[in-house]
């Protein structure tokens, strides 16, 4: 094999449309250990990204020793990206969590887990007593959990405690996904497979470096890009990203103007005639108004808004308006944008308008980004109900009611789930006296970070952590979790297309360290929460009866899981839902018929305005008579919240390497993965750094009105006017400080009206010089969307 | 014929509007989701207001006398905290509930006069003023059970 932190992606494997994807197995073994020494080998699924690759983790004396891709899985076929093949070392890392803190004169010290949970819980029954109570909680969890471990979260929050104040840090990474499915389809739920890249003819890529985030993803349309009859292939990006130098046609907007981009795309296609009229009869709603709210948008207008050339963007529209198999997917580039909702609406709307949906090659992926976001989503630990169900209607809330043997009142649902910006709010205003946070490091990755840090110190606020390592955010908390991860515990997760993987426990946690689950239930537990006939509310008390308990929420819901089981699902791993008696080995893709789930009864939402986020009422969702037709949304372009000034004169973007996942918790832990990418970098156009007068590795100071950063700059492809830096970096590694270098002590505290996704790519900044970095060159990766301009 | 009087009733009702979104805004910063919207709001006010000032110039504001007890005249500066900031959300949300009948009355007045102008005018900005009352009634109701029983 070849050295995959130098060939992320690793050979090729070329094929065909509509041939099978090639095998191609990827191993990886600790120093001196050969395949044949591991005892046994463990099922698995990828947690450092959404893609749900399929593979098994080798144990050799009670520790973990490689990982190897199944050749069977119908998501990788083999394959493994460089965070999965190197990531694993850290599960083993000496300073893993291993027995519970509180904090005791001002200090975390350590505990038994009687006397942690036992502070938990006294706080919590303190807090409950008075009136009001349930609003004084606040749950803040992840996309790194097991399904089973949200759900559990889920219950005991909604039917519990009753609060509505839980989400996740999908709201950080996929939240626009949810609320534009839910926006056009009527539900959450990927359209496509990923066995649409094996049959497309075209390749959109939407604000989605894929390259480095799905990275086997990438692999598979790379081996499309290389073989016969190859997709053509389009990116949206204002970084010189993999995809965007493999692109046909590259377009590298200013920051925050996705929709007057989109609008001038969806206006050429509309002009041109490239529409399926017999489809947009059929299975739309809005036809009129969206082609009015386009046609102002030519590309010349559109062209000046975004600064990009109108023959560009009519390539662009050319080459998705003439394709007949489209695949587009989209992500951060548009989620963590101005006009996030409204932008992926556009891209569902593109699909709608062409028919491409619902028949191989013509499908569409609304991202995710964390390997679990699926299931935060799906089972209500973040902004909806459970299985999919719609808040504002009283049949789910009864159903949910019956299912867990509660009053409906008891789940609180007089308005949506309380989001994640929301939730700090409150805590910063004093009415959150409790925040739990599992799995996520908000003190480096949320924006605004003095502000973050500001309202995790508040000495009013009773913060819980629960998390594998001594995060940022545990340097806060009155009271630190030790939690189990990915290979010590059991739990199932669901990529982006819909795929359930089962993953295995292997090994045991080290010290007292405990699966999330199992610090659910113990909660659960020791505050006695009780269903209305005073038996224990949560009835189950392992994983697989979680699962089962699940499945029972689902039924007869959009995603119905009740045809897998971890019986099933070890026979054969990777099971797309719906999965029922109807369709046993699960369902390849949604909508085929051009039916949608905007039914009433069904759907997951009765919408909102994109423009403002108002909510629509029952009478007026009703009064459009969905009918099982989709939506398609019209905005017009509004500029960003923060745009430049001749004080800030750049913009500032975030994102990611292929060598890092989030705060690096796990794979700044990883030697391989950390040598790769070991310190942050800026990235600066030539024609800024020229104009400036940096060079290659200067150090500079990035600053935006709420914070600064140093770091040395790489002169990278990205557009002009735009500056990157990576978010990954904050200080858990650094025990001696240093100046700052978080991203996000940059970004601005703004977020989407409709999925209250934080706008992280764009925020007005300035870049200063502090000293020549004397001609070396900057730490920053050569591959991938930092790769030196020269 | 009344008619002035009720497009610079509505003229003026805009502008107010446009002011207490603004103020607004401003009075709550920290609720970013408030000050960026409400901003944005106020410049669809200001469009409001400007559109209807050809028709308030034709009919001529022959109505001498000022219209009376204008709603938008309850607001007198935004309030502090999660109680002030619904108290201030219903007091926008009463300002735009006076613009939004205002405009159905204008638009009755102005399919009684065939002025087509005019209707065109109603009927671009009704819808922006419908919106924004569903806007504040959304976010009040998120709003209300934190501000009036847990702080």
């Amino acid at each position: 094999m070849p050295d995959r932190i130098a060939e992320p992606w690793g050979e090729r494997t070329p094929y065909g449309p509509g041939e099978p994807w090639p095998v191609r197995v990827d191993v990886q073994l600790a120093e001196g250990v050969a395949e044949e020494d591991v005892d046994r080998w463990v099922q698995t699924a990828s947690v450092l990204h959404s893609n749900g690759d399929g593979y098994e983790f080798g144990v050799k004396e009670g520790r973990i020793v490689g990982v190897r891709g199944r050749a069977d899985d119908r998501v990788n076929h083999g394959r493994l990206g460089p965070k999965d093949l190197y990531g694993w070392q850290a599960n083993a890392s000496p300073d893993r969590l291993t027995r519970p803190l509180v904090r005791d004169a001002g200090r975390l010290v350590e505990t038994d887990w009687d006397e942690a949970m036992g502070r938990v819980v006294a706080r919590s029954k303190e807090l409950l007593a008075g009136p009001g109570g349930w609003g004084k909680f606040g749950f803040y969890t992840s996309g790194q959990l097991f399904l089973e471990e949200y759900y559990t979260l889920g219950v005991i929050g909604k039917a519990g405690l009753g609060t509505p104040h839980m989400d996740g840090n999908t709201r950080l990474c996929t939240a626009t996904a949810a609320a534009s499915l839910k926006a056009s389809f009527g539900a959450d739920g990927q359209p496509g497979s990923y066995t649409d890249v094996d049959e497309c003819d075209a390749l959109a890529i939407w604000g989605h470096n894929v390259a480095e985030t799905q990275t086997v993803l990438w692999m598979r349309m790379l081996d499309r890009r290389r073989g016969s009859a190859p997709p053509r292939l389009l990116c949206v990006d204002p970084r010189m990203t993999p995809v965007a130098r493999e692109a046909d046609v590259h377009l590298a907007p200013r920051s925050g103007t996705n929709m007057a981009l989109m609008n001038a795309v969806l206006r050429e296609v509309i002009a041109r005639g490239w529409i399926d009229d017999e489809y947009i009869a059929r299975s739309t709603i809005g036809f009129d108004a969206l082609e009015s709210v386009v046609e102002p948008w030519t590309a010349d207008r559109a062209a000046e808004v975004c600064g990009v050339p109108a023959r560009d963007i009519l390539a662009a529209a050319e080459l998705v308006g003439t394709c007949e198999r489209l695949l587009s997917t989209v992500l951060q580039g548009f989620y963590q944008s101005n006009q996030a909702t409204a932008a992926a609406c556009q891209v569902n709307n593109l699909h709608l308008l062409r028919g491409m949906l619902g028949r191989p090659g013509a499908g569409l992926y609304q991202m995710n980004g964390q390997p679990t976001a699926q299931n935060t989503r799906e089972t209500g630990a973040d902004g909806d109900l459970p299985a999919l169900r719609n808040w504002d209607n009283e049949e789910h809330v009864q159903q949910l009611a019956e299912l867990w043997n509660v009053e409906p009142d008891t789940i609180p649902h007089w308005a949506p789930p309380t989001h994640a910006m929301q939730i700090f709010r409150y805590a910063e205003q004093g009415s959150i006296e409790l925040l739990w946070i599992s799995a996520t490091n908000p003190a480096v990755s949320l924006p605004e970070l003095a502000r973050v840090r500001a309202i995790l110190g508040r000495e009013e606020l009773f913060v819980v952590v629960q998390d594998l390592f001594p995060t940022e955010t545990a340097e806060f908390a009155d009271v630190v979790l030790p939690a189990a991860t990915w290979g010590e515990k059991t739990g199932t997760f669901t990529s982006v297309d819909r795929t359930v993987h089962l993953s295995e426990r292997g090994v045991d946690p080290p010290g007292e360290a405990r699966a999330d689950l199992d610090i659910f239930l113990d909660y659960a537990e020791r505050m006695d929460l009780r269903d209305k006939d005073g038996a224990p509310l949560i009835k189950w008390s392992d994983p697989e009866g979680a699962f089962e308990a699940w499945k029972a929420c689902t039924q007869g819901r959009p995603c119905d899981y009740t045809g897998l089981s971890y019986a099933k699902l070890r026979e054969r791993n990777g099971i797309q839902w719906p999965c029922n008696e109807a369709a046993p080995d699960g369902t390849e893709r949604l909508y085929t018929d051009g039916a949608f789930t905007t039914d009433p009864e069904q759907a997951e939402s009765y919408g909102h305005d994109l423009a403002t986020g108002a909510a629509f009422t029952e009478e007026e969702y009703k009064g459009k008579q969905p009918g099982g037709r989709a939506f398609l949304h019209a905005v017009d372009y509004e500029p960003s919240p923060e745009v430049t000034t001749p004080e800030y004169p750049l913009l500032l973007t975030t994102g990611r390497t292929v060598y890092h996942f989030h705060t690096r918790t796990k794979t700044g832990r990883a030697p391989e993965l950390n040598d790769a990418a070991p310190e942050v970098w800026v990235e600066l156009s030539q024609a800024d750094a020229g104009s400036l007068g940096i060079g290659e590795g200067d150090v500079v100071r990035v600053e935006s009105p709420r914070g600064r950063i140093e770091a040395p700059v790489r002169i990278s492809g990205i557009r002009e006017g735009v500056v990157f830096v990576p978010f990954h970096y904050g200080e858990w590694d650094r025990p001696d400080g240093g100046p700052p270098r978080a991203a996000n002590e940059m970004t601005i505290t703004a977020w989407d009206p409709v999925s209250k996704q934080p706008i992280f790519k764009v925020a007005a900044a300035r870049v200063t010089k502090l000293r020549s970095g004397d001609g070396e060159r900057s730490p920053a990766p050569v591959i991938g969307g930092s790769a030196p301009a020269t | 014929m009344n008619v002035a009087h009720y497009l610079g009733l509505l003229h003026r009702a805009q502008v107010n509007l446009a002011g207490a979104f603004r103020e607004i805004a401003e009075g709550h910063r920290e609720e970013v989701d408030v000050f960026h919207l409400c901003n944005r709001l106020a410049r669809q006010c200001d469009d409001h207001a400007e559109r209807l000032q050809p028709l308030v110039d034709r009919y001529g504001e022959e109505a001498a006398d000022e219209p009376d007890r204008l709603h938008s005249e309850i607001f007198r500066g935004s309030r502090q905290g999660g109680l002030g900031l619904l108290r201030d959300l219903q007091d926008l949300y009463l300002m735009a509930a006076e613009c939004d009948i205002t405009w159905t009355l204008v638009g009755q007045a102005a399919k009684g006069l065939r002025d087509a102008e005019m209707l065109s005018v109603v009927e671009d900005c009704e819808g922006e003023t419908a919106i924004q009352l569903k806007w504040l009634r959304t976010r009040m109701k998120q709003a209300a059970p934190q501000a009036l029983i847990v702080a």
